[in-house]
């Protein structure tokens, strides 16, 4: 995405010629603390949609965006991953350094820093400040969050720092637009005065001498320092309890995945039968050709199948969203440390884990804040086995086909337990291997944990609201792009030349491959949706709804539940179930596992252990199922 | 002075300053400082792990820093 704004930054800037003597705009790079707010002020100048929330570690790769200050002049604002200071030990740290310091071919040098900060905690963040003016750059100090400053009643003079530094200091609260005409203002005085640079340090400030000026400092301009902010240390009081915060912790996620299913219930009705509605119109109006045909049991039997699911991707990531944006994810982190320490991992890895869960692959990317190169490893080594949004589709269906809704203690449901079940044998799948992985191929020293627990933020609905709707975007664009085409696809390959699927020419490629699976217990059907399914997870559900419509579309258009539910047997069901929680059935994951790890080697041992673990689960399954005489 | 204690000494609630760190030359110093860590700073025990006392939850002025039982017994403190 950043090569993409990179394109678009390029495209607005070349047509600029207004701009006089300089040759394009000017280059500002956003610096600072990590969860200083770096990237909701990156947002609210360019008007870009960077991802913001509220742990340490957010952004781990450089974004592009253009800005415009009141005198006209232009901007290029790069948004940085977090930094303390100088020392750059972990992937995402050494790219902020490299774009400072300009030994990158992706962007100019900068021109200026914006140095973010947290205003209410001026005290540490000043040695932030002063690291970075030793690298001899124009900047501008903003001091961020202005508004929890302001609420817990610290006092600062912002007008003797500022005179202290040397350099700009502007308060800003960067959720809101206070502060950003003043930053703007300011900018522009700056690029008018053409400051000459300070000699940069010859060499790196002794840092603890750094600290002792910072403290110095904080001591003179801030006027009046309450204590740690009171709602936050009562919440941490029972969120962090050691008997009572993990008992939540797990109370949360339970809650979590009963409310994905019994929320969703209504809406995917409506859209099942808007579907059905469509699909039933369209027979009724054209003619019963091969278009007919095409449009119901292709097109819209496959992007149908899939579209379906969306309430519970967006119940899924409201709750996802809320941890990241309350705070609570980094004290899951902590809560689950113990256990990452007993497997060999970081606790920050917790972090990488737990977004895993919406998708493996910012899951990956996240990894990039682990400092050792073995825990970051492990960590996208199991990534794929939290159980991603992709396959709730999967899961859902089968478990409505197959799964009485049971009520179990009269409190739960047994659709909801295995549901939760199915999550539960990823997660501990995973924990699994990264401690044979830690033993084996990545062992290492065990690793320490230094993370900020920040604040406790009430998020903004608004931006709640965008972030279900990216999240929206990307799931409806998929069905309307991969599934679509494979829908298309696909029955083209099932409708030509014979009458049956085996004599189609997706029979004829599938029978190649099921050799390999019938000792699992699947069958053709299944087997023909796994090769495009090998695209996305979601896919193969798509695939599915396509190849049971043509198969059964002499009868009456019937739900892909009820069409599976006569086709497979349970033992089937299940096998296939195992099937996904092991799988790497995703391109995109093994591309960007490829990306990160930059090896070949150990992206096959990615690919192979989980394909083995996944054959080895589902015979299990089938077999176990069959013995038990289910 | 008295004996030297670490943050690993103290128990949940606890208040105290820190004096040092137990082995300057280690790397890991230098992450502790670059987070906020220095002398004099005034910090307080929030919360401990279920077993081990690891992981350790911080105050440190204003910020809260969570750290293993091995980074919390770097750090020297005194009692307030
Ligand atoms: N109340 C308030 N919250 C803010 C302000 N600025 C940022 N936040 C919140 O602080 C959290 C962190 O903001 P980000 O923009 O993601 O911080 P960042 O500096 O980009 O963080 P990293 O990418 O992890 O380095 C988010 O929850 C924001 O909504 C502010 O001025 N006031
Ligand atoms: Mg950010």
């Amino acid at each position: 995405m950043t090569v993409l704004e990179d394109i678009v930054t390029d495209e607005n800037t070349s047509g600029q010629m207004d701009v006089p003597e300089k040759t394009g705009p000017r280059t500002i790079a956003l610096v600072g603390a990590p969860n200083a707010g770096k990237s909701t002020l990156f947002n609210g100048l360019t008007g870009g949609n960077a991802k913001v929330a509220n742990y340490p570690g957010v952004t781990v790769e450089t974004r592009v965006g253009l800005f415009e200050t009141p005198a006209g002049s232009q901007f290029n604002l790069i948004d940085l991953p977090g930094i303390y200071g100088l020392s750059a030990r972990s992937v995402d740290a050494r790219v902020a350094l490299s774009v400072i310091q300009g030994q990158t071919e992706a962007f100019n040098t900068p021109d200026l820093m914006f140095v973010v900060i947290d205003a209410a905690q001026l005290r540490t963040h000043l040695q932030t400040v002063l690291q970075m003016q030793s690298l001899g750059k124009p900047m501008i100090v903003v001091l961020n969050m202005m508004d929890l400053a302001t609420r817990d009643g610290l006092e600062i003079d912002a007008a003797k720092l500022e005179e202290k530094l040397g350099v700009p200091v502007v308060a800003a609260t960067s959720t809101r637009k206070a502060g950003r005409a003043d930053l703007l203002k300011r900018l522009d005085e700056v690029m008018a005065s053409e400051t000459t640079l300070q000699e940069s340090a010859a060499e790196e400030p002794d840092l603890r001498h750094v600290q002792t000026t910072a403290r110095q400092l904080a001591s003179e301009v801030i006027l009046h320092e309450p204590g740690l902010n009171k709602l936050t240390r009562t919440l941490d009081n029972i969120l962090l309890h050691p008997v009572a915060g993990t008992f939540l912790l797990a109370a949360i996620l339970f809650f979590v995945f009963q409310a994905v299913f019994s929320w969703s219930t209504v809406p995917m009705d409506m859209i099942d039968g808007s579907i059905g509605a469509l699909s039933g119109w369209l027979a009724g109006v054209l003619p019963d050709n091969w278009i007919q045909s095409l449009l119901v049991d292709g097109i819209i039997a496959g992007v149908g199948s899939v579209v379906i699911f969306l309430p519970q991707i967006i119940i899924l990531f409201l709750f996802i969203l809320l941890m990241e944006m309350t705070g609570y994810m980094a004290r899951a982190a902590f809560l689950m440390d113990e256990l990452m320490l007993k497997v060999g991992l970081n606790g920050r890895a917790f972090i990488p884990l737990l977004s895993s869960f919406a998708c493996a692959i910012p899951g990956m990317m996240a990894a990039r804040v682990l400092e050792s190169e073995r825990d970051r490893l492990t960590t996208i080594l199991i990534a794929p086995l939290m159980t991603c949004s992709a396959r709730l589709p999967v899961y859902t269906l089968l478990i409505a086909a197959f799964i009485p809704p049971t009520a179990v203690g009269g409190l739960f449901n047994l659709q909801g337990i295995v549901m939760f079940a199915l999550y539960l044998i990823g997660i501990l799948s995973a924990i699994l291997v990264a401690f044979v992985l830690r033993k084996t191929l990545t062992k290492g020293e065990t690793q320490p944990l230094i993370m900020e627990l920040p604040t406790y933020k009430m998020p903004d609905p608004w931006e709640l609201l965008l972030g279900l709707w990216q999240r929206a975007k990307i799931f409806l664009r998929r069905a309307g792009t991969i599934i679509f085409a494979v829908s298309i696809v696909l029955w083209v390959l099932i409708s030509y030349p014979g009458d049956t699927l085996r004599t189609s020419f997706a029979g004829m490629i599938g029978r190649v491959i099921e050799p390999i699976f019938a000792p699992i217990g699947f069958n053709l059907e299944m087997v023909i949706a796994l090769v495009p399914g090998m695209a996305a997870r979601e896919v193969a559900v798509g695939a599915l709804g396509t190849v049971y419509a043509v198969a059964d579309a002499e009868e009456n258009t019937q739900g892909l539940a009820e069409a599976l539910q006569s086709a497979w047997s349970l033992p089937t069901a299940l096998a296939f179930l195992a099937w996904y929680i092991f799988a790497p059935q995703c391109i995109s994951t093994i591309a960007v596992a490829r990306r990160e790890t930059n090896s070949r080697g150990w992206t096959a041992l990615m690919v192979i252990y989980l394909f083995a673990l996944a054959y080895i689960s589902a015979g299990l399954t089938y077999w176990g199922a069959r013995s038990l005489g289910l | 002075m008295t004996d030297t204690i670490t943050i690993r000494d103290l128990k949940r609630g606890e208040h105290a300053s820190v004096t040092g760190f137990t082995d300057a030359q280690a790397p890991i110093v230098r992450e502790l400082r670059e987070i906020g860590f220095s002398e004099g700073d005034d910090i307080e025990v929030l919360a401990l792990g279920a077993f081990g006392a690891t992981p350790i939850s911080v105050r440190l002025n204003r910020t809260i820093i969570a750290l293993r039982g091995g980074e919390a017994a770097m750090i020297e403190v005194a009692r307030r």
